[in-house]
């Protein structure tokens, strides 16, 4: 690098860079914190939806799914699964309920979690909960 | 070596190539999965083995970054390290934390895992990278913060350059952004936008800083160039990957719940982001060109330009492909995205790790300044292998990924549902799979040369 640009005026542009963009930074996330209940669907955001992510972690769903195209790649997309199944709670319970314990022979399978009836209510809620966030018509189409 | 406590390194460099060998053997296992869907199920179902293969990755890097700065802190603070006795209790508390973690994934069912470890208490669980249990967490927390304090004290009391201050600021920063990981709102909006504050500005922030100290450490010692120079080169690469890569966040906030004007922040500012990357490549390959020595330790050299070309590669193109919000709205959670996910941990983190290991374990093995030519070439050999497959690794994925997202996202009403496409690209998987074998003959050869030429004279240094 030439002569006339000296060591201290890169330091300058490093500390002053950083600070200016990681205050940037804090300050377009606060707006969006703020800006949040436009879009998070946080009215709907029960006990129930709570006790779903709760499940959701607890059993590591994102271990093979996306939600919200974050996650894992091996499974489909599930930010959107509630409106894929036809906007059914019961179909998601009853495909989260009946994976065969000792898997498909030859093919992917979802473990069987053995969850309680209310656990499954839950995570469906939650499934539900997540679809109906409003994230700029993410996924293009229903596939996900 | 000129300082006798740069030797507490050598057990985190051991124990970082031992963990690298776990990861890679869980690698295999889920490239297999990919195709054979019912392999090893349900035994070890794919999340499990995901989980094994991420943790291992990032826990045998902070290894790597770990034994990095305890052999290089001492060498340019020109002082012995502050507490070798608290180096090496950390390490077995360390190692004893990865090694139950491992194990709790492997033999409990994940549930089970979150109730013994009380995750109620404090749920953190269950988040992608962030699976470890609760307790856990606080004991990466409770090693780091000793760990810094041990460095800080080496470098308060000694010489004070460049490099150990920017590798400082790197690795305080990976500690502080780690605490967002015990902020876990149940609004999962929220628990997205700062999940990131962890992950992205991990990697595409403070973890620029360790790499960028790590290569000028690395490049000084085998070129001989002078230190004015590298420290100059240092600070620019270091200011544009802060200035990019901060606001570069937004790319991961354009479908998560949060508003539209991330599009445009995140787009532009991370378009910007190769830029720091494509800066190291001119930097070490301009610094050995204008080397003032030859140095004997060419595998060292080789790793460094070596990660320098598919930090540039990984992060920088295949970055680059899928940052902008028009783009990404196709490619988001695709294929496409392991493939650059693969390349840019292996071309940045992974290779200047073993950059690292390459130009120090010589030392801490007793020998002067490098391996003998028999050891070194199979370490050459290691690098292409691994190298290589890599890079078609990921070429396959971007393959897979390219069908995938044509025929699920940009096919109209003639969409296909994820599985469907799964089978039909299924071709591409076992092709990965065979690059994912290559790649772990390629590690097996790379331990292999730390055992063969040990008898054999150190390398001479070429007149
Ligand atoms: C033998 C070679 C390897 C194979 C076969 C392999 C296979 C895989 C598979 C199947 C996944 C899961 C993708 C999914 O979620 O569906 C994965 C994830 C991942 N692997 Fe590997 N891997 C290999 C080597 C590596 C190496 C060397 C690194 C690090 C440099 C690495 C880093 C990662 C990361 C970071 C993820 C998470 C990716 C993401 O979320 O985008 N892998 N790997
Ligand atoms: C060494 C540096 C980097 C590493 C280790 C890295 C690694 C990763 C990983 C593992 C993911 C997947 C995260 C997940 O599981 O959801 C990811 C996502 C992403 N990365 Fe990087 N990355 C690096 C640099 C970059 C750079 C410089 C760019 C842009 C130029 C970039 C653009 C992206 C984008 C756009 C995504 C989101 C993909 C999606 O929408 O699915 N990355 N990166
Ligand atoms: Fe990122």
């Amino acid at each position: 690098m030439s002569q006339g640009f000296t060591k201290s005026m890169a330091r300058n542009i490093f500390y002053g860079g950083s600070m200016f963009f990681f205050l940037l930074l804090l300050v377009l996330t606060f707006d969006t914190v703020k800006s949040l209940p436009k879009t998070d669907n946080r009215e709907n955001l029960t006990e129930q939806v709570v006790k779903g992510k709760h499940v959701w972690e607890n059993n590591n769903c994102i271990g093979c799914h996306t939600l919200m195209g974050e996650g894992a790649y091996f499974a489909p997309e599930l930010g959107n699964v509630y409106k894929r199944m036809g906007n059914s709670k019961e179909a998601i319970i009853a495909f989260i309920k009946f994976r065969p314990k000792n898997g498909i022979p030859g093919r992917r399978s979802m473990p069987q979690f053995n969850l309680t009836d209310d656990e499954l209510d839950a995570v469906a809620e939650f499934l539900k909960y997540v679809s109906e966030i409003n994230n700029q018509n993410w996924p293009p189409n229903i596939q996900g | 070596m000129k300082y006798t406590s740069q030797m507490v390194a050598k057990p985190y460099f051991i124990a970082a190539i031992a963990l690298f060998v776990g990861q890679i053997l869980f690698g295999v296992i889920m490239g297999m999965q990919y195709v054979v869907g019912d392999f090893l199920f349900p035994e070890i179902p794919f999340n499990v083995a995901r989980m094994v293969h991420t943790n291992l990755l990032i826990v045998w890097l902070l290894f790597g970054f770990m034994g990095a700065a305890y052999y290089m802190v001492p060498d340019e603070a020109e002082t012995e390290l502050h507490s070798p006795l608290l180096a090496k209790v950390m390490f077995w508390i360390f190692l004893a934390a990865g090694v139950v973690t491992i194990l709790g994934y492997l033999l409990v069912p994940y549930a089970t895992l979150a109730e013994i470890t009380m995750n109620d208490l404090l749920p953190t669980m269950g988040r992608e990278f962030l699976e470890q249990p609760t307790i856990i967490k606080i004991g990466i927390v409770i090693v780091a913060l000793a760990f810094l304090y041990n460095i800080s004290m080496t470098i308060l009391k000694g010489r004070k350059t460049v490099i150990n201050l920017v590798l400082l600021i790197g690795l305080v920063g990976l500690a502080v952004f780690f605490l967002f990981a015990f902020y876990n709102p149940s609004n999962i909006v929220l628990d997205k936008l700062f999940w990131w504050f962890v992950v992205h500005l991990w990697v595409e922030g403070v973890w620029e800083l360790i790499l960028g100290s790590l290569l000028a450490y690395v490049l000084i010692k085998t070129t001989g160039v002078d230190r004015e120079v590298i420290e100059k080169w240092l600070y620019v690469i270091i200011a544009m990957a802060l200035i990019t890569g901060l606001i570069g966040t937004g790319h991961h906030f354009f479908w998560i719940g949060t508003p539209g004007y991330w599009q445009w922040w995140g787009s532009i500012f991370s378009a910007l982001e190769p830029i720091p990357f494509f800066m190291m490549t001119i930097f070490a390959f301009n610094m050995v060109n204008k080397r003032r020595r030859q140095h004997p330790n060419k595998a060292a050299v080789l790793w460094a330009l070596g990660c320098s070309v598919m930090a540039f590669l990984g992060a920088g193109v295949w970055g680059f492909m899928h940052t902008l919000s028009f783009v990404n709205y196709y490619t988001h959670g695709s294929q496409i995205t392991a493939a650059h996910g693969h390349m840019a941990f292996y071309g940045a983190y992974v290779m200047i790790v073993l950059a690292i290991i390459s130009y120090a374990m010589p030392m801490l093995n007793g020998r002067k300044a490098a391996n003998s030519m028999k050891s070194q070439v199979v370490e050459m050999w290691s690098f292409w292998l691994m190298t290589v497959s890599m890079v078609f690794i990921t070429l396959f994925l971007t393959a897979a990924g390219i069908l995938q997202v044509y025929l699920q996202r940009m096919n109209g009403d003639a969409s296909l549902p994820f599985m469907v496409i799964q089978d039909k690209i299924e071709i591409f998987y076992w092709m990965r799979e065979g690059a994912g074998i290559i790649f772990l003959i390629g590690l097996i050869v790379y331990v292999a040369s730390f055992f063969v030429g040990r008898d054999q004279p150190e390398a001479e240094m070429p007149k």
